[in-house]
């Protein structure tokens, strides 16, 4: 028998959060966490969560799966409760909708700040901006990220400044955007970021390397954004 | 595009702060190594070597140098410990007065301690 731990709230009904307590009969198989959540569902449907892919593609189940940030469609059981005890809560740090949906609007905000799209004036080719394979490759790394939150919000500096630090997803992404030979923006860019708050709040902690669960380093982008910043500087 | 620019650190920008940051660490480093080194490899280490020492004015320098640095490093790490902890978004209003407040105290430690320092370094 799985036990489950998960963390519910309607601010509707309940004064305060609280963990409510499952049980689920695995049958033995390695499940994944969101297979779990189904389950529960089918039984409680009062339980709430966001999903969507099912595959790690589309971002949206993001949460804290027994004390670390994941995606619950891509983490199984055997790693997320190895000992039959598995814990639910929401992204820590953002606000709660209700139960494991959280409202992801700080998180965004800090994303449509860094102009996520490519900027380029000079008049378009009749086809497309072309991109030597060198340069294309330089945006590997940067823009398999899926806007999950799971980094961010497993970062301090985050959680205390999420209004005025950008977080590693949203710098992972200006980088992305500095990285490309097509975008003709860079200049205008990083002095949008060159205040003590939207990337120098980084420290390095590399909370976020550790759950993002594509694989990609924040810490290792926001390092060359760093390095941008001194040489226009200096 | 709305970014914090208006905030008061110690340089014209976070990438400077960081900047200088980093340089007094080093200048910190090189004092303390040179502190120590001095201390192990004198012979007859004393009060005449130490006042010998402090007696030239390179060596008010350096120190005048690394007392600023010190300065300069912990008002930088400070305001970010502050800036931290002490925000509108967790406490409201009362955070700008309390930050302030917090600030104007380090502020005079300061130069409290630069002139202080100074005094120590010449008054001998
Ligand atoms: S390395 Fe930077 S962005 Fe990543 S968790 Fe640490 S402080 Fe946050
Ligand atoms: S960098 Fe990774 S953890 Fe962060 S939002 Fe993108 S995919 Fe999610
Ligand atoms: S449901 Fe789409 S990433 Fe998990």
């Amino acid at each position: 028998m799985l036990k489950v731990s998960i963390y519910r709230y309607n601010p509707e009904t309940d004064k305060a959060p609280y963990m409510q307590d499952y049980q689920l009969d695995t049958q033995g198989k390695d499940l994944m966490v969101l297979d779990v959540l189904e389950l529960l569902k089918a039984e409680d449907a009062t339980l709430s969560f966001r999903r969507s892919c099912r595959e790690g593609v589309c971002g949206s189940d993001g949460m804290n799966i027994s004390g670390r940030n994941g995606l619950a469609c891509t983490t199984p059981l055997s790693e997320a409760a190895p000992k039959g005890k598995l814990v639910l809560r929401p992204l820590p740090g953002l606000p709660v909708i209700r139960d494991l949906v959280v409202d992801m609007e700080q998180f965004y905000e800090q994303y449509r700040k860094i102009e996520p799209y490519l900027q380029n004036d000079t008049p378009a080719p009749a086809i497309e901006r072309l991109q030597s394979p060198e340069d294309r490759e330089k945006l590997d790394g940067l823009y398999e990220c899926i806007l999950c939150a799971c980094c961010s919000t497993a970062c301090p500096s985050f959680w205390w400044n999420p209004d005025k630090f950008i977080g590693p997803a949203g710098l992972l992404q200006a980088y992305r955007f500095l990285a490309d030979s097509r975008d003709l923006a860079t200049d205008e860019r990083l002095s949008n970021l060159d205040d003590p708050f939207s990337v120098f709040r980084c420290h390095g902690i590399q909370n976020c390397v550790n759950v993002c669960p594509k694989g990609l380093n924040p810490t290792r982008a926001i390092g060359h954004i760093r390095n941008m910043l001194l040489t226009r500087a200096v | 595009m709305v970014v914090v620019r208006t905030v008061t650190s110690f340089g014209r920008s976070g990438t400077f702060d960081w900047l200088y940051q980093r340089v007094t660490a080093v200048i910190l480093l090189a004092y303390v190594l040179f502190i120590v080194g001095f201390i192990f490899f004198t012979k007859d280490f004393g009060y005449q070597a130490w006042s010998e020492l402090f007696a030239q004015r390179w060596m008010r320098v350096f120190s005048l140098v690394a007392l600023l640095s010190t300065i300069i490093h912990a008002w930088i790490g400070l305001w970010s410990v502050v800036t931290d902890y002490i925000t509108n978004r967790m406490m409201g209003g009362k955070a700008t007065v309390l930050r302030l407040f917090v600030e104007v105290i380090l502020a005079a430690v300061a130069v409290l301690y630069t002139v202080w320092g100074i005094e120590i370094l010449w008054g001998v």
